[in-house]
Parts: C-alpha cells; sequence; structure tokens
C-alpha cells in the first residue's frame, strides 16, 4: 500500500499518437490514496487511451507513469494495478465462480488464496447465489458486477474503470458505486471514465476533464464550477401567464420562445433576486414558481470542452 | 420493397469479400481442382510403372517383357538402375519389388517365374503345376494391378502370334481330325462358349486358364487380405480435414476474446502474448488429438481398423498432426480481423488443403504432378504418415520425412501466429 506522503498513481506529460491523430498531448493528473477520481472527456478526447496507457496496454510514445513511487516502462508488470475494461470481458459460458478463479490465477494470486479471494470477489458484488451460474443467463448489472469483481482478485492499489456503468440501470449503477465505495474505505485509489455527469459529481471527490488528449481542468466539482463557469447561480421564474406586449423584460435576464418563463443569472443571490421580482411585480406579471440553481459539472463539461460533435 | 431488399442485398455483396470468395470464387476452385484430377485420369496419359522380374530367363519370358514394355500404358523396370534405365544395374529380384511396393514406390510388380516359358501352351489344359505369373500388388490401388494383369494377358497373345497359330492346328488336330459333321457341330459349341465366356472345359480352374497365362494377384502388405488400407485411409482422410475445421474455430476463440475484451484481460495479466498463444496452442493440440483418438477408436470398434497393433505409430503421427493443426488454427485466428473472416478463409483453404492432400480422394488415384502439388499441403503429409503406419507396417523410424515436415510446419505456423498476434499487444 501507498503512504500518504506518495500518490499512488501519477502521470506526467503523457503522450501518444495514433498516425496523425494525436490521442494523448501531453497529459497529467495525480489519484490520491482512497479517491475515487473522475476522467471525464468528450467521445475521442483521449480517456481510454490514458487508461490503456497506464495499464500497460498502450505503449506512450513519451511520458511518465509513476505507480507508488516508482516509474514504469513500457513493458514493466502492473501488479498493483487492476483494469476493468469498458466491455464485459467475462467467459459468457464459465459460471461466476468459474470466471473469478480463472481470472484470479491468471492475475498471480496464489493457489492457497484462490478461493478466500473468489469468495470475498462474490460476496462483494453481491453475487454469491448466482455464484454457480454461467454468466450468459446474468443481467447486464450482473455482469458489469462481475466484470469489476474480476480485475479486484490479486487485491490492487490502484482500480482503473473504463465506463463501468455504461449499459445498465439505475439501480445497478447505485449498487456499483457502493462496490466501489466499499473499496475506498479499504483504501484503495480508483479513477474512472464516465459519460454520467451527474455520477460523477455526486460520487467522485476529484474530476479531471480531457480534451484533445490534454487535460483542461482539475479539481473538485466545487474548484472547477468556480474557475470555469463562475459562482453564479441561475434563476428560472415561471410566469402564470404569458408576458404581456407592454412592458420590457428587465435588464439581464431571457425571455424564453412561450413567453412563459424567465431566466438570469445572479451572484449575490440575495439582493439581485429581490431585484429581479420586484421588477417582475412592477410589470404586473404573476409569478408561478422560482427556482434557483447553481452551476452543475455539466456546465463545467460544456463550458471547458464546447458544443460542437466530436465523432 | 423487393427492389429495395434486392439493393440492400447487392450492396452487402459487394462490400463483404468473403462472401463474394464463398459464392464464386470457392465452386471455380474446387471445379479446377477435381477436373485436375479427374481430367488426367481420363486422358489415359499416365503411365503405370511397373517392375518385373524376369526368374524364368527363357525367350518366352524376354518376350513378354519385350511386349510389355511396348504398351503405351506402362513403363517398365526390369533393372535396379533407379532412373529405370534397362541397361543399368542388375535385374530385379522378387525381393526388390517386394520392396518397392512395401515402400509405397510403386503399385503392381510382375514375378515371371522359373519353368514359366517351357511350360508354356496357348491352349488346352494345362497342368496343375504350371508355374503361375504373379502380380504384386499395394491393393490400397484397386485399379493398377488389374490394368497390369488385363495388359499382361492381352500381350501373352499378341507378342508370340506366330506360337499362337502353332499350337491352334495342334489343337485343331487334337479335337477336330478329319472334322465329321458331329465333330463339327462339338467343335463349333465349344468355340460358341468360348465367345460367350462359358469355360467348362477340363482341367480349367480360375486361376489357370484354358487361354492366356496362368496369374494370380499377391497382396504383398497383407497376405491374409482386410480392408485396413480403405478404413485407415478414410479414419485419416477424414480426421485430417475435421481437424483443420475444429483447430481453426478453436483458434477462432481469440477473436472472440478480443471482440469481448477478455483477450485485453488475459494480457494484462502474467502471461503475456507469448504465454497466451502457447496455452491457445497446447488446449488446440490436445482438443485435436482427442478428436483424432476418437475418430480412429471409432473406426477399430465398428471397422476392425488395427489400431492396438499400431499403436506406437498412431501415437506419433497424432500428435505431430494435431501440434501442427493447432498451429494452423492459430495462425489463421491470428491473422483474420472477424469471426466471418475466419469461417470464410478457413473453409476455402481446407476444403482446398482437402482436396488436392488427398482427403477427399487418394493421392495414389491421381496424377504425378497432382501428387507433387498436393506435397504443399499439411494434409499430404499427415495421410502419409498414417498409411506408413497401418498399411505399410512401416518401423516408427520411416516416418522422419513426415515428422520432420510436420515439426517444420509447426514451428512456421507458431512463428506466423506470433508475429500477426503483435497487433493485439501495446503499440
Amino acid at each position: 500500500m501507498a503512504t500518504p506522503a506518495v500518490p499512488p498513481l501519477v502521470v506526467r506529460n503523457a503522450e501518444k499518437r495514433f498516425g496523425a491523430v494525436r490521442a494523448l498531448a501531453g497529459a497529467s493528473f495525480e489519484l490520491r490514496r482512497g479517491e475515487l477520481l473522475g476522467l471525464l472527456g468528450p467521445n475521442g478526447a483521449g480517456k481510454t487511451t490514458m487508461i490503456k496507457g497506464i495499464a500497460g496496454r498502450t505503449r506512450l510514445d513519451g511520458g511518465d507513469v509513476v505507480l507508488l513511487g516508482r516509474s514504469l516502462g513500457p513493458t514493466d508488470p502492473r501488479p498493483d494495478i487492476g483494469v476493468v475494461p469498458q466491455e464485459l470481458a467475462v467467459y459468457k459460458r464459465l459460471t461466476a465462480r468459474e470466471n473469478l478463479t480463472a481470472f484470479g490465477r491468471l492475475a498471480g494470486v496464489p493457489a492457497s488464496a484462490i478461493r478466500s479471494r473468489v469468495d470475498w470477489a462474490l460476496q462483494w458484488s453481491d453475487l454469491e447465489e448466482r455464484a454457480n451460474e454461467p454468466t450468459e443467463r446474468f443481467s447486464g448489472g450482473m455482469k458489469r458486477r462481475l466484470n469489476i469483481a474480476c480485475s479486484l482478485l490479486h487485491a490492487p492499489s490502484v482500480v482503473l474503470l473504463d465506463e463501468p456503468t455504461v449499459g445498465v440501470d439505475p439501480q445497478s449503477r447505485a449498487r456499483i458505486y457502493e462496490m466501489l465505495a466499499a473499496l475506498q474505505r479499504t483504501g484503495v485509489s480508483i479513477v474512472l471514465t464516465t459519460h454520467h455527469l451527474e455520477e460523477a459529481e455526486q460520487r467522485c471527490e476529484r474530476i479531471v476533464i480531457i480534451d484533445r488528449g490534454t487535460i483542461v481542468a482539475s479539481g473538485t466539482v466545487a474548484e472547477l464550477v468556480r474557475a470555469s463557469v463562475g459562482a453564479s447561480k441561475r434563476v428560472t421564474v415561471a410566469l402564470a401567464a404569458p408576458w404581456p406586449d407592454g412592458p420590457a423584460v428587465p435588464a439581464g435576464a431571457e425571455l424564453d420562445e412561450s413567453r412563459r418563463t424567465i431566466s438570469a443569472s445572479v451572484t449575490d443571490v440575495g439582493s439581485e433576486l429581490t431585484t429581479l421580482l420586484g421588477r417582475l411585480a412592477a410589470a404586473g406579471v404573476r409569478i408561478a414558481d422560482v427556482k434557483l440553481a447553481g452551476a452543475t459539472l455539466h456546465d463545467v463539461f460544456i463550458a471547458l470542452t464546447g458544443r460542437e460533435l466530436r465523432e | 420493397m423487393i427492389g429495395t431488399l434486392l439493393h440492400i442485398g447487392w450492396i452487402n455483396l459487394r462490400r463483404d469479400r468473403v462472401a463474394q470468395a464463398m459464392t464464386f470464387a470457392l465452386p471455380i476452385m474446387f471445379f479446377s481442382i477435381f477436373a485436375t484430377i479427374f481430367g488426367h485420369q481420363a486422358n489415359a496419359t499416365q503411365k503405370i510403372h511397373v517392375p518385373v522380374v524376369d526368374e524364368d530367363r527363357s525367350e518366352y519370358s524376354g518376350r513378354l517383357i519385350k511386349a510389355l514394355a511396348a504398351e503405351g500404358a506402362l513403363d517398365v523396370q526390369t533393372m535396379t538402375s533407379p532412373d529405370h534405365s534397362q541397361r543399368q544395374g542388375t535385374p530385379l529380384t522378387r525381393a526388390d519389388a517386394e520392396g518397392l511396393i512395401k515402400a509405397g514406390t510403386d503399385a503392381v510388380a510382375v514375378v515371371l517365374p522359373k519353368g514359366l516359358g517351357e511350360a508354356h501352351r496357348f491352349f488346352g489344359p494345362t497342368a496343375a503345376s504350371r508355374p503361375t505369373v504373379q502380380i504384386l500388388a499395394d491393393v490400397s490401388d484397386p485399379i493398377a494391378p488389374q490394368i497390369v494383369l488385363g495388359l499382361l494377358q492381352k500381350v501373352s497373345f499378341t507378342a508370340m502370334p506366330d506360337t499362337m497359330a502353332r499350337e491352334g492346328i495342334e489343337m485343331f488336330e487334337q479335337y477336330g481330325g478329319p472334322l465329321t459333321p458331329a465333330q463339327r457341330d462339338s467343335t463349333q459349341r465349344w468355340l460358341t462358349d468360348l465367345a460367350q465366356g462359358r469355360n467348362d472345359a477340363p482341367n480349367t480352374a480360375s486361376a489357370s486358364p484354358a487361354f492366356g497365362l496362368p496369374t494370380e494377384i499377391v497382396n504383398v502388405l497383407h497376405p491374409n487380405g482386410g480392408s485396413a488400407a480403405t478404413i485407415s485411409f478414410y479414419a485419416a482422410g477424414t480426421g485430417v480435414m475435421f481437424l483443420l475445421f475444429s483447430c481453426a474455430s478453436g483458434g477462432g476463440a481469440l477473436l472472440d476474446e478480443e471482440e469481448s475484451g477478455t483477450l485485453g484481460r488475459l494480457l494484462s495479466g502474467r502471461a503475456g502474448m507469448e504465454g497466451v498463444l502457447a496455452g491457445k496452442w497446447i488446449y488446440l493440440m490436445l482438443l485435436g488429438m482427442a478428436q483424432l483418438t476418437v475418430m480412429f477408436v471409432w473406426g477399430a470398434l465398428v471397422f476392425q481398423l488395427p489400431l492396438a497393433s499400431h499403436l506406437p505409430g498412431f501415437v506419433v503421427m497424432t500428435v505431430l498432426t494435431a501440434a501442427a493443426a493447432a498451429g494452423f488454427g492459430l495462425v489463421l485466428a491470428t491473422l483474420c480481423r472477424s469471426r466471418q473472416q475466419l469461417a470464410g478463409i478457413s473453409t476455402i483453404l481446407i476444403l482446398a488443403m482437402s482436396a488436392v492432400g488427398g482427403s477427399m480422394f487418394p493421392r495414389f488415384l491421381m496424377s504425378e504432378t497432382m501428387q507433387k502439388i498436393g506435397l504443399i499441403t499439411f494434409n499430404a503429409w499427415a495421410l502419409d504418415g498414417y498409411l506408413k503406419v497401418f498399411w505399410r507396417e512401416a518401423p516408427l523410424t520411416a516416418l522422419w520425412p513426415q515428422a520432420a515436415v510436420l515439426l517444420g510446419l509447426t514451428a512456421v505456423f507458431l512463428g506466423a501466429a506470433r508475429l500477426f498476434a503483435r497487433r493485439w499487444e501495446a503499440l
């Protein structure tokens, strides 16, 4: 296990080209002990290449991967890393127990420990009752949980998950995050990529946003909001009737096409919200509802990576 | 709607090279292969090489050999010279001829026994002790001995027309004398019977006909008969062909694993690519050995294939064949990009190899050119080895050419598979 002084994983200036495409262009980030770090980015931003580069499944053209204080060469074994691929990488005709046993042996778990590790994995992934069924009979969520468990049998210090919740229902996603939280409590450090921004906002301690092969932002959600879209909040006022033709819309506010909703950004909620509501009353409109929302990770993501399609 | 579906089907076919190959190239290829094989058979231009042993050394045996050599269908060898020259080496002995048959060099040989010329008569009753011309044969080739037998009978008449005329007059005097009406009728009935193939003349037997040479076919390899040649050929031929199919299919598991991500997981473990390929190769080899064993055990149980008495040779050939076939399966799997591509390519390759290599049609019945072409295939070497074991009763040491080729192929296949598998490694 890493000591608190030494980050379990540090990536410095990772570079990778695929022909003319620069998948990683000097990307750097650091993973702290026991942390759940969200690696976010649009499609093709370099997330999977980064995961593969750290795992040794892609040979980086440049940069450095430091695992538990030790710089790794491209062919060095990585027994302290567990990699969970985006695909459901389990044998469908094997049972859950057989899959876990096979991948445990391949990962180097001693024969004397394999049974206990498999039992732990089955319990951890909540698959004990279906342990002896071929996995082809499993639901998508069960397969996802098994897919993760298969990467943890050798008790890695760092776990890399490439979109671990893709294609599963909200209940299964919640269960997967509970499993990851249990891992964190044992000191395991986790990097995950996901397109579920709300989940990342709720579950991850820190976020790293990658775009076009470079890290464009990193930090807690609050830090990212402050640094990118600012601390202003969005006020949305629903009107009881369409905005009348006579009076002008208050300065700084926007009226939508239905003329029933007015929205505006406020920094000082106490004074600016009161002023806005006062002007609406003066204009003679009746207010049906008022909503106040801060900027989300989604806003940050769009602000940093733009709205254009990448693929 | 039908037009749209046709358009979609056409676009799919146009972009699917495997489907194009299966639809158009494979039938043409098979037609060409079988046309080449059987076209040569029909031409009758292929000569049968026949070692002839002259133990008699009489004028009669010499004229027989000369007449046989003049036959366009035969390539007669009487001396030990390997280039078949009639002026080099020493005269062939019976042992030499038997050796050529056992080694598989020739399918048929003729032995003209001592006393043949002295006891020879074209017509009439013959003594039971009359020497018999022997056709030494590898009966796994059912055609060549019969052709030689027929030509031998033919030349026994055509080679000596003067002798035949003299003996005919003697026969006439012996049976007819001054022909009376009754005698004329009797002679006419006898001639009619002969013309119709009925031969109930006294002192004739199947091995000693009233006309022509007394001959017998001697099964050199299996004097007691049996159908081991045919059974072992089909067991090996079918077994090797389906072994290649199962190894290609089994190797395709690599493609499934690549698609599902399990290959990446395997490569992330301790094994590395060499370990993964070694594991797959050993698995496919064991599977192939089991498949061939089941095939031959079934042959032994149901068709009396003598497996138990040929166990060492069977084990050697099965291990070598399965090892090479497993390597072949890995090459195909590492070369192809998808299961569909693998299925198409492996079907085309394996069927072509099986046709040319003798799995579908015995190579010894093909032309010499086709037999040589067949040697580029995996099947030919494996089948030759099995036939050596089960048919030629060859010792294990005689399997060295097949062993060397199959081991070489295994090494080449594994090397190629390792090379092609680089695409799955960290790049």
